[in-house]
């Protein structure tokens, strides 16, 4: 290709580019910026350089005497946000992986009618499927007043504001996303693999676990990533679901950037946040980029 | 395969386990429709049937304000950004690599790669001082921010169905004496529709479904449908809260069962 075609390649892609250099990436650098500098008074910065809010991530400093200690509360968000986010995807995984192998088993016409059902929570709004959760939780919610009915407690159980209801509202919101990809692997599946492996007398575990898991890892592992990540910088379900007892990592953010007034530690908490999600990723396409070439034989 | 002792695709439990899954997926939506008829005030106090929340909502300048502004910001944002990502798509597929096409590619999908309140506290930072400096307050900062994450939603989909495209047919078309721009409209841009119209789609639901980015930015009386639903959960718990909740549920099946409809008649 000559160097005028690269041009004019470039200048086609360019709005898009320029539009994303503008809005996104610069922004970011200047979150990295803020991340460095002191926090001003009433909120904003002060254009001094500090490694404070940096160290304020994991460390906090008495205000009287100077002595440095462990930051409880960060650390206690930062282990959360990522054990809720691991268990989100490990759970939407167990109950995602039998959905999407019903679904891709029927007959075709049938087929249709289970993705669709599958599609609609996909593409509803976040909010909405949030408050439906909460409507099923929370004091006066479907539940308590089931139990309240039938007699079985007195007073109301406290389900929300805990790490089970932020659990149970991200497993709800997120499971169509481990379905999907699941299901797309799963379809493509030859199924005359297991039945040569029947034919072999392999067990039903055994085809499981040597034949159809290896095969459908691509579709389980972009399920897992597709789950993992959004559930990792959660911020409106945990926000909903967990109020101020149940905080994750993006909620904590929020919080600097409006009540906490401290924006450096706010934006070192962001490139955290970013930095993790892109650790998950790398470790995905290091994960995927492995098996290609073993895939198209 | 009904002469075997036993299916090949049958795996125990699984059809319970979806059951289940399915169960599990509608009855709260199922629920929070069901209270939206409710004729009480309080939320999921159930007093009788009644529409008079959809009156109210319909009723509601705030609400009707909420979602004209949603549908003007997801209509020029998915707009914009389908027409850059086609732009961009057609720009790195159908060639062999040159310098900085991995670079595009992976710009174009940066903000997949961060987390929304991130992306939103980012923006917030430069759009604040951009507001102060030039006192604009328009709807453009939204459409920017709302192009911005909308462009690899409509540009993964374009893309993909530019590598799947065949080359040939263009080759032919040109050696038929089509001039480029000719061969383009006729030849490449219809086989590229139906990707076009997904890519749109899909940008064109994240646009609307997007709530922390728009509450981040927005200026006063700005707010979308997400944003005004958040709003008034914080502020009044009224069972029209479940009808506009509702409303929302309905689009969304709506846009569903239209995107099916329009891709199985092309197929």
């Amino acid at each position: 290709m000559n160097g005028s075609d690269t041009g004019r390649r470039w200048a086609l892609a360019l709005p898009a580019v320029a539009v994303i250099m503008l809005f996104s990436i610069l922004p970011l650098g200047v979150v990295l910026v803020y991340s460095f500098l002191t926090p001003g008074d009433f909120g904003n910065v002060k254009w001094i350089f500090s490694t404070e809010g940096w160290f304020s991530v994991l460390f906090e400093r008495s205000i009287f005497d100077d002595t440095i200690s462990i930051s409880g509360a960060n650390i206690t968000i930062l282990l959360r946000s990522v054990i809720l986010a691991i268990a989100t995807t490990l759970i939407t995984l167990i109950f995602g992986l039998p959905t999407a192998w019903f679904i891709a088993t029927r007959a075709p016409a049938q087929r249709n009618l289970w993705l669709f059902l599958i599609t609609i929570p996909f593409w509803t709004n976040l909010l909405v499927r949030t408050i439906a959760v909460q409507e099923m939780i929370r004091s006066e919610g479907v539940f308590n007043r089931i139990l309240l009915a039938l007699g079985i407690i007195d007073a109301p159980i406290q389900m929300m504001f805990t790490d089970f209801a932020v659990l149970l509202g991200m497993t709800y919101v997120y499971l169509p996303l481990m379905v999907l990809p699941v299901y797309a692997a799963i379809e493509k599946f030859d199924f005359r693999l297991a039945e040569a492996s029947y034919d072999l007398y392999a067990s039903r575990f055994f085809c499981l676990r040597r034949v159809i898991l290896p095969l459908i890892r691509p579709g389980i592992i972009a399920g897992s990533i597709l789950v993992f990540v959004p559930a990792l910088g959660a911020y409106i379900t945990p926000r909903i679901m967990g109020g101020g007892k149940s905080m994750m990592l993006g909620n904590l953010i929020d919080l600097q950037f409006g009540q906490g007034r401290n924006w450096p530690l706010g934006a070192a908490l962001s490139i955290t946040l970013t930095v993790l999600v892109l650790l998950a990723l790398i470790w995905y396409t290091r994960l995927t980029s492995g098996r290609k070439e073993r895939d198209h034989v | 395969m009904s002469k075997r002792s036993f299916d090949v695709t049958r795996l125990p439990g699984t059809a319970v386990i979806a059951m289940a899954c399915f169960v599990v997926l509608y009855i709260p939506m199922v629920i929070l429709v069901g209270y939206s008829f409710n004729a009480g005030k309080v939320i999921g106090n159930w007093e009788g049937f009644s529409l008079k929340w959809y009156g109210a909502a319909l009723q509601n300048e705030a609400f009707l304000n909420a979602a004209l502004n949603s549908l003007i910001l997801a209509t020029t944002a998915s707009v914009i950004a389908t027409l850059f990502a086609t732009m961009a798509a057609l720009a790195t597929t159908r060639t062999e690599k040159f310098r900085g096409e991995g670079a595009i590619h992976i710009i174009l999908n940066q903000p997949l790669m961060v987390p929304e309140i991130v992306l939103a506290i980012a923006l917030v930072i430069i759009i604040g001082q951009i507001k102060q400096m030039t006192v604009y307050t328009g709807l453009g900062f939204l459409i920017a921010a709302h192009t911005t994450f909308c462009i690899p939603f409509a540009y993964l989909p374009i893309r993909a169905r530019l590598e799947g495209m065949d080359l040939s047919l263009e080759t032919a078309a040109a050696d038929l004496y089509a001039s480029r721009f000719y061969a383009f409209r006729r030849v490449t841009l219809p086989l590229l529709a139906p990707g076009i119209l997904s890519g749109f789609m899909l940008a064109f639901v994240v646009s609307l479904d997007d709530l922390i980015i728009s509450d981040f930015l927005k200026s006063p009386g700005q707010d979308t449908l997400p944003t005004y639903l958040m709003g008034e959960l914080k502020r009044n718990l009224t069972s029209e809260i479940y009808a506009i909740s509702s409303l929302l549920l309905l689009l969304s099946v709506l846009i569903v069962a239209g995107s099916w409809v329009a891709t199985r008649k092309k197929d």
